[in-house]
């Protein structure tokens, strides 16, 4: 499989990153090397292989469901970069 | 004082030779000295080291003193640190002041540890030669036109040059151990879940796992009796109880049995690595291990494997960064989408967009099942050849890394070349298990390390391996020619 050019602007707008247009064959030739790398897992068959999705094979602990954290809503909001009220301003989005 | 180990400037301190507030000034008095050159540190905290240095004299004289009372440490800038810039060395959390402590910082706080500053670091840990971060490069304290290893390279740099007793790390695919090994210190990377994540920035929550850097293989059993545990705040942590690591030390290895997998000793491994670590392991022969031949037969697939992962756990856990509650936002956005879109743009780095743009592809529609899916069963057959091999053996041993740190920009604009720096060292983080790089030589004047993976939570034996290597050897006391 190979990445094109709007492949990458594909996935950069799901990702919501820009790439100027002189960029995209860039960003495509090396996707496209770290996607051949990444081939190479054809090389053996898995079907028969169950996915390991966590690294111990554990399973995802779950905690009692019970309030255990304070209101530091202001302490955290001290580092956004706008908010007003105890919300957080973001720009107007005009449809 | 500063060549001493951590143990050696305890027991100093308790003696009385020097205080720890002495101590403290000594290392702010180098890192003033050096990190111009080194770049190893992003942020000093001297006030509160000093204040710190206050409060250990205090519990020293009181005796109330803990395990590590009065030792300076470093925390990589991974690490969120109440009230101090936590930016993972990215623009995008340039401005950054972390609202609280992460456990592994709380804990080691708790233990009397002295933290002199936040170390620099590959940006949002996502590099192997510590050359991506936005503060730019940390430099080889052997050769500073090398670079140190990454991502955790500051911290590396900062032991290796005495700018710290010891420092933190994380390693997602050989972040701790690559950086050690080509620095000449000790790392450990424990079993995931063994050291608690929270508080600890997001790269690949699989494969992300904190861990200590220090000088010695005795002082990574300091610091990690300090730093394991369960800890309920984070999810991933496991409920194990924790041993204790220094009374490990000392087992004779007469029985032990060290696998080594063939596919870590094949072409790509610099000859005269190769030599050191063979010398190393016919060290460990003569302390009466045995050495048995072994394989890892998917040992190929762990970088795939790996940069499929990796990156797609990548993609999800940066999509926090939208310019909204915290870190960068770009100017005078023209509505949401562009203030998404301009604030990641200009907040992450060429590494941290790759990256991304990659972990977004392979979980994308229609490629989910041809690249993530397919790379999580490739991480059963990994995990399960180590599995396979720990019924033969206690331990594997082989190289760190398969050469000595290379020059700054050789492989900045070859990204599979850069990715096969971690070919050694990849597969234990996608199989979960503990390993420890330690130093066994020189080759053209630079370090490399010797690599010991080990079962399941039993850094133990990794912990009582390296010692007994270090009780016989003297690379663990070299130091680069400035330091």
């Amino acid at each position: 499989m190979s990445i094109s050019n709007d492949e990458v602007r594909k996935a950069a707008h799901l990702a919501r990153i820009w790439v100027p247009a002189e960029q995209l064959p860039v960003y495509a030739a090396e996707l496209n090397a770290i996607l051949a790398l990444v081939e190479r897992m054809n090389s053996v068959d898995t079907s028969q292989v169950l996915p390991l999705a966590h690294p111990v094979d554990a399973s995802q602990r779950l905690r009692p469901d019970a309030v255990t954290e304070t209101d530091q809503r202001r302490h955290f909001q001290a580092g956004a970069p706008l908010v007003q009220d105890g919300l957080y301003l973001v720009p107007k989005v005009i449809e | 004082m500063l060549d001493d180990t951590i143990s050696q400037q305890a027991a100093a301190l308790r003696r009385g030779d020097y205080s720890a507030n002495e101590l403290v000034t000594a290392y702010l008095t180098r890192i003033v000295a050096r990190n111009g050159m080194l770049n190893a540190y992003l942020t000093v905290t001297e006030q509160a080291a000093l204040d710190g240095a206050r409060a250990a004299d205090a519990a020293l004289a009181d005796g109330s003193a803990g395990p590590l009372t009065g030792i300076p440490i470093a925390h990589k800038d991974i690490f969120c640190t109440d009230g101090v810039r936590t930016s993972c060395a990215s623009r995008m959390l340039d401005n950054f002041i972390a609202p609280y402590d992460a456990t592994v910082v709380m804990r080691l706080a708790a233990a009397g540890a002295v933290v002199l500053g936040k170390t620099n670091m590959d940006e949002f840990a996502m590099g192997s030669s510590n050359e991506t971060s936005f503060y730019g490069p940390v430099r080889n304290p052997w050769d500073s036109q090398r670079v140190p290893g990454g991502s955790s390279g500051g911290s590396a740099a900062a032991v290796a040059a005495g700018l710290c007793a010891a420092a933190t790390g994380t390693d997602t695919g050989g972040s701790i151990r690559q950086p050690a090994a080509l620095t000449g210190i000790c790392g450990l990377k424990p079993t995931y879940g063994r050291v608690s994540r929270y508080g600890m920035i997001a790269f690949a929550s699989s494969l992300d796992q904190g861990g200590p850097m220090a000088r010695s293989a005795q002082d990574l059993a300091l610091l990690l009796q300090a730093m394991a545990g369960f800890d309920p705040r984070d999810s991933t942590s496991i409920e194990r109880e924790v041993p204790d690591y220094t009374a490990a030390l000392g087992v004779s290895l007469q029985g032990l049995r060290i696998g080594l997998p063939r596919e870590y000793f094949d072409a790509g491994l610099d000859p005269a690595v190769g030599d050191a670590v063979r010398a190393a392991l016919a060290e460990l022969e003569r302390l009466g291990a045995t050495l048995v031949d072994i394989s890892l037969p998917h040992t190929h697939l762990s970088v795939p494997a790996y940069y499929v992962v990796a990156p797609a756990e990548a993609s999800s856990n940066l999509a926090r960064y939208d310019g909204v509650r915290y870190g960068y936002r770009c100017d005078n956005p023209a509505d949401l989408q562009d203030l998404y879109q301009r604030s990641r743009s200009e907040g992450f780095g060429a590494e941290v967009k790759r990256r991304i743009l990659i972990g977004t592809y392979v979980l994308s529609a229609g490629y989910y099942d041809a690249y993530y899916l397919k790379a999580q069963r490739v991480r059963r057959l990994i995990r399960n050849d180590f599995l396979e091999a720990f019924g033969q053996v206690d331990v594997i041993a082989g190289p760190t890394v398969p050469g000595p740190a290379f020059r700054l920009g050789e492989r900045s604009n070859d990204p599979v070349a850069m990715y096969l720096s971690d070919i050694y060292t990849l597969a234990v983080n996608l199989a979960g298990l503990p390993g420890l790089s330690v130093p066994c030589g020189l080759v053209q004047g630079l370090p490399v390390g010797l690599q010991l993976i080990g079962r399941d939570f039993d850094e133990a034996s990794l912990l009582n391996v390296a010692h007994r290597y270090q009780q016989v050897t003297d690379w663990h006391l070299r130091r680069p020619p400035e330091a």
